[in-house]
């Protein structure tokens, strides 16, 4: 994986909007193509890639459910909202201020308004599901989260029809956003995460014993299921913010480390990370190179590369 | 004073009352608590394993109410291993035994050598360190259910709760297993539901129930258990003294 993940990096340094060119690495304009734009790109979608890998693991052990995802507790449709919010905002405050000023202004405010909402459907989810303490509860507070803040949404783009286009560039994912600022905080999301996910790992092992034999071994699980929703929701909120909602790498990168190299919770959230990483990254040079000079929304990628691994694997473990 | 007592234990669940008055003193030994299905023999165990409050009545472990123990000090004196089918996951089978030694460690703090050897013990008493490095979702229901119970020995708990032990087991690792209780049951209190009435008879003490509440209690040669036994399974059964044991025969007379 670690051989894979070089080969991609090298793939997307050298990977724009004209196709794929190694001389491109040092030619005369490098330090702004490849150092300003393709690097921090390559850096930020590997990155989001991890922290959707690592944010699906502590889900589906949270959850004990394989069919588990990042965005189960109400973190994409929070986000979502308030990305709605904000480009309506923005379509409004157009017409009072300046144009830069409106454009630095949307760019900065989406993000923040990404991450908080994220964190804000998460938040309202333990609200509605009173803690942590039970996780069918905390399940269907997040479906019903899901679909109200979705209603919302739709409510405010039907008022605003101008953040309609806006809305539909985050729900498909995007990786041509991604500048060293995003490297940075997600570098410090990932530094915070998959530290504390992997100090509760041995809580997610207990876990697959069942819920009374964690509890027989004396966890204080509301407890620990709080800080991991709080993980979760970090490593969720800071890869949407930076990049949309891009599908299925979360539910995919934990099913694919199970699938070749099963083990105990804590390397399987920490391969789940770098699996993520790989995968967010190759689909990126792929939408980078398919159609080029035009780009794929890479979350359009994923949910194909990925929705269609998922049916090979039922289709297989239907033939077994 | 008892290693695990209750006293006027209620549980309803779903409305439905399944505990009614219960009481019972665990003392070191190995005591089994039999009876028909549906009757509370695993809800009386949740109760005193402290998973499941009880509506009324107490239940104490070593003098102290088992509510007022913090948890982590209650899991190193109270092991419980629950009825098979629940574990999932891709542990391997020395990862599930390591997680007995979690009440002592905590999250964070990693085994050292001392863990390993109990470990190893723990492996070695129900014979599956030959597979200790297989995961345990690729085992049979028996070594599975070998894997598990060395997960709740690994604890090295003064009490252990045991819900249906030798499900999956075959008769070797079933007589292996009442070999093995009856030896942790010189220092340890041992609690275990069974529906094997002969290996239960095994035991030095059974807990008869019915209807939610205990029909009779006492040592497994005693005429008032083997009555009970016989009368709260419909007389299906019959007690019968082969040498120097008891045994239960099915009642196939008309």
């Amino acid at each position: 994986m670690l051989l894979s993940t070089l080969l991609l990096v090298v793939a997307g340094l050298a990977s724009g909007s004209e196709g794929w060119s190694l001389p491109s690495l040092w030619g005369p304009d490098a330090p702004l193509i490849v150092g300003q734009i393709r690097a921090p790109r390559t850096l930020g979608a590997w990155l989001v890639g991890a922290l959707l890998g690592l944010a699906g693991a502590v889900a589906q052990g949270l959850f004990r459910n394989p069919l588990a995802d990042p965005y189960l507790l109400g973190a994409a449709s929070g986000a979502t909202l308030a990305v709605v919010l904000g480009l309506a905002a923005q379509a409004l405050a157009g017409h009072y201020i300046s144009l830069s000023a409106a454009d630095l202004l949307s760019r900065a405010g989406l993000v923040l308004g990404a991450f908080l909402g994220a964190l804000g459907g998460v938040l309202l989810t333990l609200l509605l599901s009173r803690g942590a303490q039970h996780t069918t509860r905390l399940l269907l507070a997040g479906v019903v989260v899901g679909v109200v803040l979705g209603a919302a949404s739709d409510l405010v783009t039907t008022v605003a029809p101008d953040a309609l286009r806006g809305k539909q560039w985050f729900m498909l994912g995007s990786t041509s956003f991604l500048g060293w600022d995003s490297v940075l905080l997600l570098s410090a999301g990932a530094l915070v995460c998959v530290p504390l996910a992997w100090r509760l790992a041995r809580a997610l092992d207990a876990l697959t014993l069942g819920i009374d034999s964690a509890l027989s071994l004396g966890l204080d699980l509301p407890r620990l299921r709080l800080v991991l929703v709080v993980v979760l929701a970090l490593a969720t909120g800071l890869a949407v913010a930076q990049s949309g909602l891009i599908a299925f790498v979360g539910l995919v990168a934990p099913h694919l480390v199970r699938r070749f190299a099963p083990s105990a919770q804590g390397y399987l959230l920490v391969v789940s990370a770098l699996m993520g990483g790989t995968l967010l990254l190759a689909a990126d040079v792929l939408a980078r190179l398919l159609i080029a000079p035009q780009e794929l929304p890479v979350g359009v990628l994923t949910a194909l590369l990925g929705g269609g691994y998922l049916l090979w694997l039922l289709h297989r473990r239907g033939i077994e | 004073m008892s290693a695990l007592s209750c006293d006027g234990v209620r549980v309803s669940l779903g409305g439905t009352p399944v505990l009614n008055d219960v009481s019972l003193a665990l003392q070191p030994g190995w005591t089994v608590i039999v009876g028909p299905n549906g009757v509370g023999k695993s809800t009386l165990l949740r109760v005193l394993a402290g998973l499941l409050p009880p509506a009324a009545g107490s239940v104490t472990l070593q003098g102290r109410a088992l509510a007022d123990w913090p948890a982590r000090e209650r899991a190193q004196r109270l092991a419980w291993l629950a009825q098979q089918g629940e574990a999932r996951g891709e542990l391997t089978v020395r990862d599930v035994v390591h997680l007995g030694r979690l009440p002592h460690l905590g999250l964070f703090t990693p085994p050292g050598p001392d863990d390993e050897a109990i470990v190893d013990d723990a492996m070695a008493s129900t014979e599956c360190s030959a597979w200790q490095h297989r995961p345990l979702q690729r085992l049979s229901g028996g070594e599975r259910q070998r894997a598990l119970i060395a997960r709740a020995l690994a604890v090295q708990a003064a009490v252990l709760l045991l819900d249906e032990p030798t499900t999956h087991l075959d008769p070797p690792h079933q007589v292996a297993l009442v070999r093995l209780f009856q030896r942790l049951a010189r220092t340890q209190t041992v609690v275990s539901v069974l529906h094997d009435l002969s290996l239960a008879l095994q035991a030095d003490r059974l807990v008869v129930m019915q209807h939610g509440r205990i029909a009779a209690e006492g040592a497994h040669d005693d005429p008032r258990v083997h009555a009970a036994l016989e009368s709260v399974f419909d007389h299906a059964v019959r007690v019968q003294r082969v040498g120097e044991r008891f045994l239960t025969l099915p009642n196939l007379d008309d």
